[in-house]
């Protein structure tokens, strides 16, 4: 089966002035058709560019090598227009700031047809009024209203479900939803998570879920990629990781995660230090200088990410 | 703990025509920790201002020490602004990016201890420093030398130089990611400790404000609708909002994907707001009698008070999921 997406040794890095930085440093996993897969880490931890540089958003200054295959096909050396044949209708993105993702000045309908008459080369009328539906399916009230007003004129939430409504419209096997609900209220957020499973389970595209908050992760990912410093350090089911997590980053990431759950405490617990600057990782494991396990191979050689598919780990001394 | 340092009256404050604090009254008593929580549009950040005289209020009285700030001289109250400081959201941003670190702490000095030498003040400004976990050293860098967690503790060390009697903290860590955020909420418990300060933490981030309150206070389109001690808060609360907002928050390990119960629609505009209950067009409990009459604040267990019609029966629990 080919994978729906595929990323090899995929190195990004962005060239100052002042010198180059590496922001993604050979970082390999794949998305199996309809498959969930959350992508955790702090921010600066790399997670955004791997997929802006699917998508081929990177700006001018970036270098990017290895590969990026969408359904068997190379992304990264493909050109603006076998690009724009895929991006936008078979590979989707729902950004984490709705308001600027969408267009100020046209309505939400002519936002949502024009995908469908640009990719489809469907008339606008139809595109209209099947992008009324679309409104309708992910439960915006009063679609047909929308579809006539412009962004300024909805909520957070509502801009995010038009969003996630144009990221539909053709179909798509995979969406991106990169932070889709860090700008929203919580309440808010919680319908938009159950929006997502929702679709999913109706339209059963694959969805990469990026978020810098395990917990928003956790209601909807069927496997976590955890990334740290620019690599993935662990990659498990989601249960399992949650359950027992193997790097020392998971195992401490959620250990400082306050809950309103559980006992309460005087003091949270923290992670000592700060992740390290990019391009700052040299020959040793880029978590060593905060990590509670390190020993002195971790200050000399780089763990390399290992194991089965659904459970590797990149550690020396990982926790059993 | 028992002196009140601070007591808000009936305040409202309106933007034109809209009504964005709708009557809010709670005390604050020295070295307490009371946290404010609801969601963007609630009022919460206003009422910080409000409290502080950064905007003035249209009705209601803010008695810090027996002082009415709304109503005293300006030198009166600029006297009085050495005790209440505040931290905001953004570090970068609330930090002047053409000032040094140094500048930046001393300033507060300069304005309020004027009889302060040169000397001294540097002296000061590197205890505060190393105080909040900055190397003194770091004095003469600018701001965007730093990362946000850092910058954050800038703007904790320029409001507590002066050792304030309250310290605001308007989504302090909001910004910060996971790993950071423990290591400032630890630094303001510390600090608190040291100083005997009072806090009025707000934050949308129930999980955090969990940990560190003594109280909580829940606001929903410009009202106080639950007020109680933090843990009758979260095992026991009253208001069909806070049910909700904790019902809401994600928590990790998920057992077997079943979702906490998302509560339908969003918080209105004030306008749309005619009489009744601002919550009850959300509410999974709501009566006629919610359409009617706006629910008045009653104290439902010592110390614990909410703005329900229904905040005396045992409603069915919106419960978290396992």
């Amino acid at each position: 089966m080919v994978p729906t997406l595929s990323v090899d040794r995929l190195r990004i890095s962005f060239s100052y002035r002042s010198g180059s930085v590496e922001a993604v440093d050979g970082v390999s996993f794949s998305i199996a058709p309809s498959e969930c897969v959350g992508l955790v880490g702090e921010s600066g931890s790399g997670k955004t560019q791997i997929f802006m540089a699917a998508m081929g958003l990177l700006g001018r200054n970036a270098q990017v090598s290895g590969s990026v295959r969408f359904e068997g096909n190379e992304l990264l050396a493909a050109d603006a227009s076998t690009l724009n044949r895929v991006r936008g209708s078979q590979l989707t993105m729902i950004f984490q700031d709705p308001m600027t993702s969408l267009t100020p000045h046209l309505t939400i309908g002519t936002q949502l047809a024009e995908v469908m008459v640009t990719h489809l080369g469907m008339p606008w009328k139809d595109a209209r009024s099947i992008a009324g539906h679309m409104l309708e399916r992910v439960h915006v009230p009063e679609p047909k209203r929308r579809l006539n007003q412009y962004p300024h004129e909805l909520s957070g939430g509502m801009r995010q479900r038009v969003m996630i409504a144009m990221s539909l419209l053709c179909e798509p096997s995979l969406v991106i939803a990169d932070e889709p609900t860090t700008a929203l209220d919580v309440t808010i957020q919680a319908q938009i998570i159950e929006l997502l499973r929702a679709v999913r389970g109706e339209f059963g595209m694959a969805v990469v879920l990026i978020s810098h908050d395990l917990a928003v992760v956790a209601g909807l990912a069927d496997r976590i990629l955890v990334m740290y410093a620019g690599s993935v350090v662990e990659n498990a089911i989601a249960e399992e990781l949650f359950k027992h997590p193997r790097h020392p980053y998971t195992a401490e990431l959620l250990k400082c995660m306050p809950s309103v759950t559980g006992p309460r405490l005087d003091r949270l617990p923290t992670l000592a230090g700060q992740p390290p600057r990019p391009g700052e990782t040299l020959e040793a494991c880029p978590f060593a200088p905060r990590c509670p396990r390190a020993a002195d191979r971790c200050r000399l050689e780089r763990p390399r990410l290992e194991g089965s598919s659904t459970s590797q780990v990149a550690c020396h001394f990982p926790l059993a | 703990m028992n002196d009140i340092l601070l007591r808000v009256r009936d305040l409202r404050v309106d933007f034109g025509a809209h009504a964005v604090i709708r009557g809010v009254s709670f005390d604050l008593c020295s070295g307490e920790t009371l946290s404010l929580v609801g969601e963007s549009g609630s009022g919460k950040s206003t009422l910080a201002r409000a409290i502080l005289r950064l905007l003035q209020p249209v009705q209601g009285s803010v008695e810090f020490r027996g002082l009415d700030l709304l109503r005293c001289p300006a030198a009166a109250l600029r006297a009085q602004r050495r005790s209440l400081q505040i931290v905001f959201q953004d570090p970068l941003a609330s930090l002047d990016p053409r000032m040094t670190v140094g500048e930046t702490i001393g300033e507060p000095l300069k304005i309020f201890e004027p009889g302060l030498n040169a000397g001294a003040r540097q002296l000061k400004v590197r205890e505060t420093l190393e105080r909040v976990g900055l190397s003194s050293e770091m004095s003469g860098r600018y701001p965007h030398e730093f990362s946000g967690g850092q910058c954050q503790r800038i703007g904790i060390a320029r409001a507590v130089v002066l050792r304030p009697d309250l310290l605001i903290c308007d989504e302090a860590v909001s910004s910060l990611d996971v790993s950071i955020q423990g290591q400032i909420i630890n630094l303001l418990l510390d600090l608190q400790q040291e100083m005997g300060m009072a806090m009025l933490f707000i934050s949308h981030n129930l999980a955090v404000v969990r940990h560190l309150s003594h109280r909580v206070l829940v606001m929903y389109l410009g009202k106080l609708v639950e007020i109680a001690p933090c843990d009758a808060l979260f095992e026991s609360p009253v208001h069909p909002y806070t049910r909700a907002l904790l019902a809401a928050v994600p928590h990790v390990p998920h057992a077997t994907g079943a979702a906490a119960p998302a509560v339908p629609g969003e918080q209105a505009v004030p306008d749309m707001i005619s009489s009744g209950c601002a919550f009850r067009e959300r509410c999974p409990y709501a009566l006629s009698v919610c359409e009617a009459s706006e629910p008045p604040l009653l104290e439902v267990a010592p110390g614990h008070w909410a703005a329900c019609h229904r905040s005396h029966e045992r409603l069915n629990p919106l419960s978290l999921s396992p």
